[in-house]
């Protein structure tokens, strides 16, 4: 005898029992039982797989995260125990239309974000006309006055950046950080593609997921395009701090889905404002540079303090045009958080639009009007150091006792150019996969932009989730994690 | 290719091959002690003690633990899984020079083989580890041969893995035919073992077990790839294809030192050297040396004053 099946009597459906609503827009249901058309397929699948396939699911991917060494290490014993990248087993979806508006929005920011960079460091017409204040980009922590002046290849001062988005409660994306300087997790969006493939290789071909597997092969063409005229087939080479830095691994994955060198600053000389790489075969002429160490460490002679990890004389072959990088030095000035809230200002002045994305509302708290508002009700605030990225020198108000905000309080009054302050945002939730249910997390995303002779967007990026419930910090640094990001097709 | 990055491939092979050595040596011995001794029990550990941590033996050595010594001690400079970490810590310098297949594999090794908390009485438990380099280690060499490019980075795992066969074949001779002197043909056998050389050996030279014989096997004989002449004829070979490759590098002080090396084990006969064996084995390490040194010095540290003048 066949009888048909109350849906909630499903293995799977149990799984879901925990799943509440916060408030916050909720990636995969409209409403409780109402999941949106884009995450059908992924329900189905959850109502039908009972919580051990998924275990087992998870542990398979654990398994082979951990196998690829994708790992980052636990200091504080002899062992050096590692660990895998804290990672959630259910995909992110994001449909073909929100993804088109991602696309235009970011491509706009950043041609404007470049712009006001080149203009920063050349003519400063954006501060004589009064747009942005010389006072909060002069004082920027990241600000380069070594770059004053120095011609970039392409004039493109940002090749590769990552900015984080979230998703506010009417659905909306609204961007709530650029990061211009160094940013990372690229690798962790590639590899997760990779295992999730295995795991789900019937839900990924129905869902019809927009590649992301050509990342590397845009991002070496892109560095390609910076190399110095003359210099036909260039020798590209990613820089990295070597193999006690936490991002290491991405440092070498890429290196070999590039098919370039991976070098150190000891492996690099600089002779007569040339840079060459000390190889078997002798020295050899290094013309582009995917440096993954900050400003202030690629070069002892320029930014004193001593470091080991860069090269010196590297800014000279830089300034003489010998040797590009990528990224330029000084885009810091661009992701300040002060300048953060300028960028609507930027677009309208150099691109005369209107931002497509927008920002989060900001106040500064050099402003004594905006710095007195916030300080009396700063529990309804996050408040962060403009140079910090990471999650580091937070304040998030709903979250904070007393003793925090009064401390914070105390910090913004001392130095009130260092912080800003913006209302907390509920982000969005998706289902993810923790200890044995189903529940929502806050996630946000940071899609990958390449800039060379074109801006490139790669579709998908690397969602974060803050893994604790509840939590609203994503970074992995404070306990975040990630899932794979799938854009539909048309 | 970086000279950082050779010479962290020819590292990371040397101690590869170092855990794959002490692995079989143990393996072989191991089963060795199980038999009664006609001799002792200690003078088979002894040797291979000396096989394994040259200078770092003496007749004070403590027997019942050295099995856990050369597994496991995490203190002890020769112990196999200091040579897996080591192998491995080279590796993930240059990741993204070797294939993902060898690193994932070399990776899961080290997991396996770090992931024992061994007790220093647990013999069973010590066996477990050197089982399961035994097994890894023939993978590894099958992986590496299978996915990657021959070229460059190839040859100088090739270096590294042949030179430290080369040493690690002398030593071991040497603890058999100089530093012991009891050897019954049950030793013989644990020798042959410890060169994964038993069954070759039988098919060469007949299951008759003649020193001499063994001797001139292990040392001189071209076609056995765990014998002294292999590893030195594929050294050659690995420097030759990297010379070729660096046509603009000054190769004559290597060339002549892997010459010089070739001919001592080409052009010379078993009976001429037995009677002086030690010598021979330590003129040949001696040689290694130098070879080590002067390819460190073309290829990796170079000074800058000289890449300029080529």
């Amino acid at each position: 005898m066949i009888t048909e099946t109350d849906p909630s009597d499903r293995s799977g459906a149990k799984a879901l029992q925990r799943y509440d609503f916060d408030g916050a827009y909720d990636e995969m249901f409209s409403a409780l039982d109402h999941p949106r058309k884009q995450y059908r397929p992924l329900h189905n699948l959850l109502l039908n797989l009972g919580p051990d396939e998924l275990l087992r699911s998870k542990h398979e991917a654990d398994q082979s995260f951990f196998n690829q060494g994708i790992t980052f290490t636990v200091y504080g014993n002899d062992k050096g125990t590692e660990r895998i990248f804290p990672h959630d087993l259910l995909p992110r979806i994001i449909t073909a239309t929100e993804w088109e508006r991602i696309e235009r929005g970011l491509t706009q920011r950043i041609t404007a974000l470049n712009l006001f960079l080149k203009d920063v460091y050349h003519e400063a017409k954006i501060i004589e006309d009064g747009v942005v204040p010389g006072s909060i980009v002069y004082t920027c922590k990241h600000y380069r006055r070594e770059m004053r002046g120095v011609k970039v290849p392409r004039d493109v001062y940002i090749t590769v950046v990552g900015t984080d988005l979230i998703r506010n409660p009417d659905g909306n994306f609204v961007v709530l950080e650029d990061n211009l300087r160094v940013p990372s997790g690229v690798s962790y969006m590639l590899t997760s593609r990779r295992v999730m493939k295995q795991i789900f290789p019937g839900l990924f071909q129905k869902c019809r997921v927009r590649p992301i597997e050509q990342y590397s092969q845009v991002l070496l063409s892109t560095l390609r395009s910076f190399a110095p005229e003359g210099r036909s087939e260039p020798t590209v080479v990613l820089l990295t701090p070597g193999s006690y830095n936490s991002a290491y691994f991405e440092h070498t994955y890429l290196a070999r889905e590039m098919g370039i060198e991976l070098v150190e600053g000891r492996d690099l000389v600089v002779h007569d404002n040339i840079v060459y790489m000390r190889t078997t075969f002798g020295l050899q002429r290094v013309d582009v540079i995917y440096r993954r160490i900050d400003d202030d460490y690629l070069d002892p002679l320029v930014f004193e303090n001593g470091s080991t990890l860069g090269s010196p004389g590297l800014f000279n072959a830089y300034r003489a045009g010998n040797v590009a990088f990528a990224n330029a030095l000084g885009t810091g000035v661009a992701d300040d958080k002060a300048i953060y809230a300028f960028v609507p200002k930027i677009i309208r002045y150099y691109l005369d639009q209107d931002p497509i994305l927008e920002g989060v509302q900001t106040f500064l708290m050099s402003d004594p009007g905006q710095r007195d508002h916030v300080c009396q009700r700063l529990e309804e605030y996050v408040v962060k150091a403009v140079g910090e990225s990471g999650g580091y020198g937070m304040l998030i108000g709903p979250h904070s006792t007393e003793k925090e905000r009064s401390e914070f309080r105390e910090k913004i009054y001392a130095q009130p150019r260092n912080y800003i302050a913006q209302p907390t945002i509920n982000l969005s939730t998706a289902p993810c996969f923790v200890d044995g249910m189903i529940e929502p997390r806050h996630v946000d995303l940071r899609p990958y932009i390449l800039y060379g002779d074109k801006i490139t967007i790669v579709p998908g990026g690397l969602t974060r989730v803050a893994l604790r419930k509840g939590s609203l910090v994503v970074n992995s640094s404070q306990g975040g994690g990630s899932k794979d990001t799938w854009v539909l097709q048309n | 290719m970086l000279s950082r990055v050779a010479d962290s491939l020819y590292w990371m092979s040397r101690y590869f091959e170092r855990a794959d050595n002490a692995s079989r040596v143990l393996k072989a011995t191991y089963g060795l002690i199980l038999n009664p001794a006609k001799f002792s029990t200690e003078e088979r550990w002894f040797r291979a003690v000396c096989s394994l941590a040259p200078g770092g033996a003496s007749k004070n050595v403590d027997l019942q633990r050295v099995l856990f010594s050369l597994v496991a001690d995490p203190e002890g400079t020769f112990s196999i899984v200091k040579c897996i970490s080591g192998a491995r810590e080279n590796a993930r310098q240059v990741r993204e020079e070797i294939s993902s297949e060898m690193w994932e594999h070399l990776n899961r090794l080290f997991h396996d083989v770090t992931s024992f908390t061994l007790r220093p009485d647990d013999d069973a438990g010590a066996m477990r580890v050197v089982t399961l380099v035994r097994e890894g280690s023939y993978r590894f060499t099958g992986i590496t041969g299978a996915t990657m490019n021959h070229d460059e980075a190839w040859h100088f795992i090739q270096l590294g893995k042949y030179i430290e066969r080369a040493c690690n074949l002398c030593v071991m001779l040497d603890a058999y035919f100089v530093l012991g002197k009891h050897a019954d043909d049950l030793d013989w056998v644990g020798l042959l073992s410890s060169c994964a050389a038993f069954e070759a050996y039988c098919k060469a030279c007949t299951a008759e077990l003649k020193p001499e014989r063994i001797a001139n096997f292990l040392l001189l004989k071209p076609e056995f790839p765990y014998s002294v002449r292999y590893s030195v004829d594929s050294m050659h070979e690995a420097l030759t294809a990297i010379g070729n490759l660096s046509l603009s590098r000054r190769t004559e002080n290597v060339e002549r030192l892997i010459g010089r090396l070739r001919s001592m084990v080409t052009y010379v006969q078993i009976d001429e050297i037995i009677s002086e064996l030690h010598k021979y084995l330590a003129a040949i390490i001696e040689q290694c040396r130098e070879l080590h040194a002067a390819v460190h010095e073309l290829y990796i540290e170079y000074p800058i004053e000289v890449a300029f003048q080529n």
